[in-house]
């Protein structure tokens, strides 16, 4: 039998550390359900969960927004990563200033930036049809998304030896054939851990999108605050989001963590 | 004596300011196999890689049968049915299985029928004594048998010259043997081939012309017997000095 391996030390995704924080969180739910019996009032857990419904439909959009802007980064991302390696100067340079512009901008500028740039309605043959909120925070939330996504498939290409071109070269392939063959198929395994890192970034930005005036859960939460008037409530009913947030997205850390484990007990 | 199959005629090649080749000319007849030695960085590597134009020539003519390779309208993919070529670092595709890897470009550079293709490619499994190793993926491969499984990948598309560079330097010294059986049988058989190589005893066996390089120029070569008996040149010389 093989020997067991040294245990890793403890690290932010370890399972221990997911216990403290929401032990913590319980803790200071616990206390402020306390005062709040001792006081006469309704107790934080029953007032967060007669907000739940609420607060959840608005966590809802936050999904919705984060896997939307995360499709179309993706597909946007693609192209532009692959004009990023294009051998015509002129597409490359512009691909490469593209890339350079939006990673490099601050995600809430963006957003503010796409609220007041894009119209709020449009007409398409004859039909006006309104853009909401959340949908324009959605399309300032995929250029940082695309902007990142080719970053992400230009580092792939490069990762790759230059051998994988030079011997499909000199089989005959032209280059078209060669990156969808050889290398895309080489690359989407490098690019899945950082993706899906991307991916959970792009989750905990949005609530953002509630500076914009969208109705997701942060914005939700504050409403039902500013309705309830309670000062003990400030810190169980962000906590909770928190949480949310955490659930939704710890998940998604550990499945990268393990993909990129897996890939290099491979290599 | 007909016309070569390869010929190279005052080959110039520059990267920057470094001129790696300085006006090379020679010829391969069919169903020679020549070596070329010398030492790192005489433009061996780059002179093979001219020749299946991965990289463009600076001045200089050559020609693979009636193809012009320098000719600016080359037709890459006629050039690439026809010289073959196996690299130091094997190059194979890690994804795709050995046998994938041997069919891959006849079906979809070729266009060729799978049926045939696929017939193709086990029987140059076990010509590189591979046989049973078809579905096994690259990272499972022992570098020897990575090579072998190259060659193969390349015979497949039914080449009429082969360049191998430097294919045995990146092996364990037991693994080098292995294939180099493989590319003697292949001379033997009568392919054409141009080997780049540090395996003096090997190129003495197996080569029909050895040339030795140094600094971007063929200093000499002629048949393995008359040149590893006696050298011209003070450089071969010293160079052969250092593998004796």
């Amino acid at each position: 039998m093989p020997p067991r391996p040294p245990a890793p030390p403890a690290r932010f995704d370890d399972p221990r550390w997911a216990a403290a924080v929401a032990l913590i969180v319980l803790l200071a739910a616990g206390v402020a359900q306390a005062q709040a019996v001792a006081a006469g009032q309704p107790g934080v857990v029953e007032t967060i969960l007669k907000w739940t419904p609420l607060i959840g439909t608005g966590f809802a959009l936050n999904v919705a927004i984060s896997a939307i802007a995360m499709a179309a980064g993706t597909l946007l991302g693609l192209g532009l990563g692959l004009c990023q390696i294009s051998l015509l100067p002129p597409v490359r340079a512009g691909s490469w200033l593209l890339t350079q512009f939006f990673r490099n901008a601050p995600w809430l500028v963006l957003l503010f930036w796409c609220i007041f740039v894009l119209p709020f309605r449009v007409t398409v043959f004859g039909a006006t049809v309104d853009i909401p909120n959340w949908l324009r925070a959605t399309i300032g939330l995929t250029l940082p998304v695309m902007a990142n996504v080719s970053e992400i498939v230009r580092g792939a290409v490069r990762s790759l030896p230059g051998g994988q071109w030079e011997a499909a070269e000199s089989l005959g392939f032209n280059r078209g054939q060669t990156l969808r063959m050889v290398i895309l198929p080489q690359c989407l395994k490098r690019m899945t851990p950082p993706w899906m890192n991307l991916y959970a970034i792009v989750v905990m930005s949005t609530p953002l999108a509630s500076i914009v005036g969208v109705e997701e859960a942060m914005a939700l939460t504050r409403g039902a605050l500013n309705a309830e008037r309670r000062g003990d409530l400030l810190i169980p009913m962000y906590g909770a989001l928190l949480l949310a947030f955490f659930a939704y997205c710890w998940p998604i850390a550990r499945a990268t963590r393990w993909l990129e484990h897996r890939a290099r007990v491979r290599a | 004596m007909t016309a070569p199959l390869v010929s190279v005629r005052g080959v110039r090649k520059s990267f920057g300011a470094t001129e790696v080749l300085k006006g090379v000319s020679l010829e391969v007849a069919r169903g020679q196999a020549i070596c070329i030695i010398g030492p790192s960085g005489s433009g061996k590597s780059t002179l093979l890689r001219c020749i299946n134009a991965l990289v463009p020539v600076d001045a200089g003519e050559i020609t693979v049968a009636d193809i012009t390779v320098t000719d600016p309208r080359l037709d890459k993919v006629a050039l690439r049915r026809r010289v073959g070529m196996v690299f130091q670092q094997y190059n194979l595709f890690p994804h795709r299985t050995a046998l994938q890897n041997v069919m891959m470009a006849p079906l979809h550079v070729l266009r060729q029928d799978r049926h045939e293709v696929e017939a193709r490619a086990r029987a140059l499994m076990r010509k590189v004594r591979l046989e049973g190793k078809e579905g096994a993926y690259p990272g499972e491969l022992s570098g020897g048998q990575q090579q072998r499984v190259a060659i193969a990948r390349s015979l497949c598309m039914q080449p009429e010259v082969m360049l191998f560079d430097e294919v045995t330097a990146a092996l364990d010294p037991e693994t080098v043997k292995e294939v180099l059986v493989t590319i003697r049988d292949l001379a033997e058989e009568g392919m054409t081939c141009l080997l780049v190589t540090h395996e003096m005893g090997f190129a003495r066996e197996v080569a029909d012309q050895v040339y030795f390089t140094d600094r971007g120029v063929i200093v000499e070569g002629g048949p393995p017997g008359e040149f590893f008996r006696a050298q011209r040149d003070a450089r071969t010389r010293e160079f052969l000095g250092n593998f004796l």
